[in-house]
């Protein structure tokens, strides 16, 4: 699915007011638009009536625990970067009830559950969100079992990606190889530019529905020069990184150094609140309830996220097996950028940052890497004969 | 009349022993038979043997009020029984009790006692394997305190 | 995905905390076939779903068997359940035995408590082709005389010549005439060449990790161990991320694993 290529397909450009007919084709065609506008002070994801719900004229200021929306001073619809939500509870339901059972006397009746879902356009997926969905698709699509809800949202999804041309503060796409530049999965992807009073889209099909929809926006073919703008923008952001992370080795490196005495300063600040695992784009993990009503007549049984960073989450036997908070914040970040690899074959991270924006205490997943790997000595076990060549 | 030596010689708690040393010895071992059933020691008499099992099972047991006698250890062919000869005040902590009949070869503990003060290379090699038992049953005694079949829920 | 309802045929109680299910299909296919070793997510109505080691014979498919023992909700839920009642079923899942692959070798079963339940399937196996094996040996350990399982079957395999059955238990009344002491105290006594042989253990990590070293020190190596590891599960099919153990997920390249591949794990605290 949105499986794109750039084989002869034609760069495009229009008026940046034609957004508003985008929007009107995707409903045509019965999509539910979903794209960022702002809520309680953030840009999140929900459904879009038309473009003017874009947040025209916004920025994102990000750091360590920190987010601030302010004006810019032009009039760009898609000015920011990405915020706390991401496209993954669209498709990986926060909530979602897997089946039900009727009693029927001292037997119950099990009942399936019907997967009808609308079908949805995400508007303004970012190149690391597309590697995201990408990475996600891997998880719960490509393993023996797939998950039937996954699937059945991810097979109705038209995604319009937008080229980043300005990086967020706590980016890092760059690193983890998934961006600014938008390459595969999409099915449109537009470059917003605003330069010399003018302000239009550059776009390119990656499928045959992206045709599909471009052919219906009054449009011309790019020039060369308008073509030059776009990507010097995207080269630009791609050169803006709010942060970097080494990624090639991480994965020997921090299974190498499980006993790291950074674990335990790590571990001094991580309050386990788990909003990481909420944010990460790519954090699959969820558990399962079994409810009643209240006259038992009706069970239902109910999937919902779930975070490593819950003492629940490796409860066995009367305990959990990462009972400290150094284990589990080492169990996510070992998952996320060195295990993902022996399970799936990429990295889980996709250097969105999010989990550095949006960390109360502003722990930043790059730095921790780095520490690591800049105080690593041979074998991080504490041993009097060996010399470490830095302190760690 | 053959003396003890060469079961002495051939029970594996004297293995490798020199010939020399366990000369020293044989004057304080007796053969000894225990019926199904019979008590080789009580808890709290007086420690004055340490057994080397030949044949046939052992069980140490602790009497409890309201639960009466527990088996903590049964001890097999091969096995030594009783170290509190060594060590003031020489008094047993345990009952033991043969399960089935027990072949053994008892060895005086203050005749041991005096020979080891008298020959101290006899006295390091005791001491030695004493040891080795020791931590053995130690390591296997903290596995079954740590009750690992147990329903763990706090 | 949706849990398959099985009718309770028996609940047996084995211990004071134990029992046997014996189940069979309401509907649809009337065997239920699967490899020693490998488990099941049990459904009670209301309450939810446990992972549950299968425990019956494979080359008897039409009745599936489960030792479980009352732990938490749902495990007390199926201890109360009575003939005709209902239990749902989704599975089976997970990686099996290497039973066929100790044939002309001597196979060793060392087991602790529980784990005796997801090693009968094994045992039964290989007792069909007896023929096959060099020396099969049980070593089991339990807490108490009354926490052994299969009493009667451990009697008949006991009362067979070309078997060896090892019990002990961490302690007892003064009744009991068996052995006392922690399992790998049997070691001494068993006849089976280590060099020769395939060893599968299950209990309690604990145990597990003592009676490993064991086996290696009398020259079973790694290669030729199997364990059976044990985490959290709630979907049983790698989808939810909690049997994790590093890379590897105990539901899908679990829960038997050939021990030299997850030795670097095993020991790792909290991990």
């Amino acid at each position: 699915m949105n499986e794109a290529d750039q084989k002869g397909r034609t760069q495009a450009v229009f008026e940046a007011e034609r957004l508003q007919t985008l929007v009107e084709i995707l409903a045509r065609k019965g999509y539910q638009v979903i794209g960022p506008l702002i809520r309680d002070k953030a840009i999140v994801y929900a459904e879009l009536e038309s473009a003017r719900d874009l947040p025209v004229g916004w920025t994102d200021v990000q750091d360590g625990g920190t987010y601030r929306l302010e004006k810019r001073q032009d009039e760009a619809l898609f000015g920011y970067v990405v915020g706390p939500h991401s496209w993954k509870q669209y498709l990986h339901p926060p909530r979602t009830r897997l089946c039900q059972a009727k009693r029927k006397g001292d037997c119950f009746e099990p009942r399936g559950e019907d997967r009808e879902v609308p079908k949805r356009a995400f508007l303004g997926v970012r190149a690391c969100e597309l590697a995201a969905i990408a990475v996600q698709d891997r998880v719960l699509l490509q393993g023996t079992y797939t998950d039937p809800v996954y699937q059945a949202r991810r097979e109705k999804i038209a995604l319009i990606a937008v080229n980043c041309t300005r990086a967020g503060g706590t980016c890092f796409c760059t690193s983890m190889g998934t961006g600014p530049k938008v390459t595969r999965g999409y099915d449109l992807v537009l470059t917003e530019v605003l330069e010399d009073g003018k302000h239009y889209f550059v776009a390119q099909a990656g499928t045959e529905l992206g045709e599909e929809i471009l052919k219906e926006i009054p449009h011309q073919e790019a020039e060369e020069k308008e073509k030059q703008t776009a990507e010097g923008l995207v080269a630009q952001a791609a050169g803006n990184m709010g942060r970097t992370l080494e990624a090639a080795g991480v994965h020997g490196l921090l299974m190498a150094n499980l006993e790291h005495k950074r674990w335990d300063e790590v571990a001094r600040r991580c309050l386990t609140c788990g909003n990481c695992t909420l944010v990460c784009p790519t954090c699959f993990c969820t558990t399962v309830e079994d409810v009643t009503d209240l006259t038992g007549e009706q069970a239902e049984r109910w999937r919902r996220w779930d975070s490593c960073f819950t003492l629940d989450f490796s409860y066995i036997h009367g305990g959990s097996v990462r009972p400290s908070g150094r284990a589990r914040y080492r169990q996510w970040m070992t998952h996320k950028l060195a295990t993902w690899h022996d399970q799936f074959g990429t990295s889980g991270c996709v250097g969105c940052g999010r989990c550095i924006t949006w960390c109360p205490v502003g722990i930043d997943i790059t730095q921790e890497a780095r520490a690591i790997r800049e105080t690593t000595v041979s074998q991080a076990a504490p041993s009097g004969k060996e010399k470490s060549r830095a302190n760690p | 009349m053959q003396t003890l030596e060469p079961i002495l010689a051939e029970h594996p708690f004297f293995k490798n022993l020199d010939s020399k040393i366990l000369q020293v010895i044989v004057g304080c071992a007796t053969n000894v038979v225990f019926k199904a059933g019979e008590f080789i020691f009580r808890e709290e008499g007086d420690a004055q043997e340490f057994y080397l099992i030949r044949k046939g099972q052992v069980a140490l047991e602790i009497y409890a009020p309201g639960r009466g006698p527990i088996t903590v250890q049964t001890l097999h062919d091969g096995n030594i029984l009783g170290w509190s000869w060594l060590v003031p005040p020489y008094q047993w902590h345990f009952d033991a009790r043969a399960v089935e009949e027990t072949r053994a070869i008892a060895l005086n503990g203050r005749c041991l006692r005096t020979k080891c003060e008298e020959c101290h290379e006899l006295g390091y090699e005791l001491m030695k394997r004493f040891a080795f038992v020791v931590t053995q049953r130690i390591e296997a005694l903290t596995l079954q305190v740590l009750d690992i079949y147990g329903n763990h829920r706090s | 995905m949706h849990p398959r309802p099985f009718k309770v045929l028996k609940n047996q109680a084995e211990t004071h905390d134990t029992f046997t299910l014996e189940l069979e299909p309401v509907e649809g296919a009337r065997e239920f076939r699967f490899a020693p070793g490998q488990f099941n997510m049990l459904y009670v109505y209301g309450f939810g779903e446990v992972p549950i080691s299968i425990s019956g014979d494979p080359a008897e498919p039409g009745v599936l068997v489960h030792t479980v023992r009352a732990v938490g909700t749902v495990t007390r839920a199926l201890e109360r359940l009575k003939r005709g009642e209902l239990v749902g079923v989704r599975g089976p899942f997970g990686t099996s035995w290497p039973v066929a692959e100790a044939q002309n070798q001597d196979l060793v079963i060392v087991t602790g408590g529980i784990g005796l339940a997801p090693l009968r399937p094994a045992m039964v196996q290989a007792l069909a082709e007896r023929d096959k094996y060099g020396k099969i040996v049980l070593l089991y350990g339990a807490r108490t005389p009354d926490d052994l399982l299969y009493v009667r079957e451990l009697e008949q395999w006991r009362s067979r010549l070309d078997l060896e059955i090892l019990v002990t238990v961490d302690r007892a009344l003064g009744t009991w005439r068996g052995n006392v002491g922690v399992v790998t105290t049997l070691f001494p006594r068993a006849s089976f060449d280590p060099f020769h042989a395939l060893a599968l253990v299950c209990g309690p990590e604990v145990m597990m990790r003592f009676v490993i070293l064991e086996l290696a020190k009398r020259g079973t190596p790694a290669e030729k161990t199997y364990l059976s590891m044990e985490r959290n599960m709630k979907c049983g099919i790698g989808l939810c991320g909690h049997c994790q153990i590093g890379p590897t997920f105990v539901c899908k390249e679990g829960p038997v694993y050939r021990f030299d591949r997850v030795k670097d794990l095993f020991g790792k605290r909290e991990f």
